[in-house]
């Protein structure tokens, strides 16, 4: 499986390990060349500085038809521009963008993006180890919408040409 | 008009500046409360010292009754949620992004920006204007940039030299309509013989562009490989 993985922060670099580690395909980036300092020296993966809302730096990184591709950055915007463009540009199986803002991480879900709300998380967490009933049904919120630029996407958007 | 612009940099606040003076009614959100304060002392109380990404914050500056939204910042990702909010959101009309990455025009415009404006782009074009290169200048978009209106400056290895319009293959819904000979414009015929130095004014679909070029500048990638 290729994954793609932006944001090197402390979860981005724990997948990558992970998932490097049980045999799949990882490519992680981030904008800071420290960040990859939080990978382990074994990582086999590729690490690559660049902006990850950026869709040569992706294309260059061979973000190209990932099956699973993570937006996990500090800032809600770029996740969501990052998965936009993974969804619409880069022919990306499964996207999950990490969205912090409730109220975002449900309309972007609305739209078509898998989300993943770090502050339902915590609070629901917090709540059930103090014996309270969660108040959000699952950790991502499923895409329920439709992607308003997926379905022409694939007439017109030759993903299957690689760089060669 | 009741216009909501995002972003308090240069130019959220004189295009807030401007609006004011036609009288339409306009409320300008830019997070830095410093700046907000600054231009709120300037331009009167029409600032908002709030994070226009923020649903809660767009819903407090009226989003649901606004005719457009425009997404001023200097970050694109950030201008892009913002009209994604207001248009999804907030069923504003017309929202306007300003782009910085004019390889983001495209995905914008695909996830439904109404308007997109690339500064890039734009100089960019007043450069190419004074170069004379190997490709089609592009002059102007029309239907939120479906449509474009190209020159084609024919060279002497042009493959349309020699030939007519009614003898090149050009792509439905494009339609060359003038050429620029020794300064001198003048309508394009379908017998009309083209000639070396010639400036075809043609306009068609974006996607139509490449099938333009090839016919009327020739096909680069052929010409190098060969």
């Amino acid at each position: 499986m290729k994954s793609v993985i932006i944001g090197c922060g402390r979860v981005g670099a724990t997948l990558a390990q992970n998932l490097e580690a049980e045999g799949h395909q990882v490519v992680i980036i981030d904008v800071v060349t420290a960040a990859f300092e939080r990978l382990p020296s074994s990582f086999k993966g590729t690490a690559i500085r660049g902006d990850g809302t950026d869709e040569d730096t992706l294309r260059r990184a061979g973000a190209e038809d990932a099956d699973l591709f993570l937006a996990l950055t500090e800032g809600d915007n770029r996740n969501v521009m990052a998965a936009q463009l993974a969804a619409e540009a880069l022919g990306a199986r499964r996207i999950v963008a990490k969205i912090n803002d409730p109220v975002r991480a449900e309309a972007y879900a609305d739209l078509g993006i898998a989300t993943l709300c770090r502050t339902n998380l915590m609070v629901d967490v917090v709540r059930e180890y103090l014996g309270l009933a969660a108040l959000h049904e699952q950790a991502v919120i499923e895409a329920t919408g439709h992607h308003p630029g997926g379905e022409h996407h694939a007439e017109t958007e030759p993903a299957a040409v690689g760089e060669g | 008009m009741f216009v909501i612009v995002v972003g308090g940099g240069k130019v959220g606040y004189y295009l807030t500046k401007e609006l004011l003076d036609s009288s339409h009614e306009v409320v300008l959100l830019e997070k830095d409360r410093g700046r907000a304060s600054q231009i709120a002392d300037e331009i009167g109380s029409v600032v908002i010292a709030r994070d226009g990404c923020e649903g809660k914050n767009l819903a407090e500056a009226g989003c649901n009754r606004a005719d457009i939204v425009a997404a001023v910042t200097g970050d694109d990702e950030d201008n892009l949620v913002i009209c994604q909010m207001a248009k999804h959101h907030f069923s504003v009309p017309r929202t306007i992004a300003r782009v910085n990455n004019p390889k983001n025009e495209e995905l914008f415009r695909h996830l439904g920006v109404d308007e997109i404006i690339s500064p890039t782009r734009m100089i960019l074009g007043a450069v190419e204007q004074d170069i004379p290169i190997h490709e089609l200048l592009h002059l102007a978009a029309f239907e939120g940039g479906e449509l474009e209106l190209i020159e084609a400056n024919l060279l002497g290895d042009s493959p349309a030299v020699g030939r007519a319009p009614r003898d090149l293959d050009i792509p439905p819904g494009c339609s060359l309509f003038a050429v620029i000979r020794d300064g001198v414009a003048m309508p394009l015929r379908p017998d009309t013989t083209l000639q070396e130095g010639d400036k075809v004014i043609a306009i068609g679909p974006t996607e139509c562009q490449d099938v333009l070029h090839a016919q009327l500048i020739g096909d680069d990638e052929v010409a190098v490989g060969i």
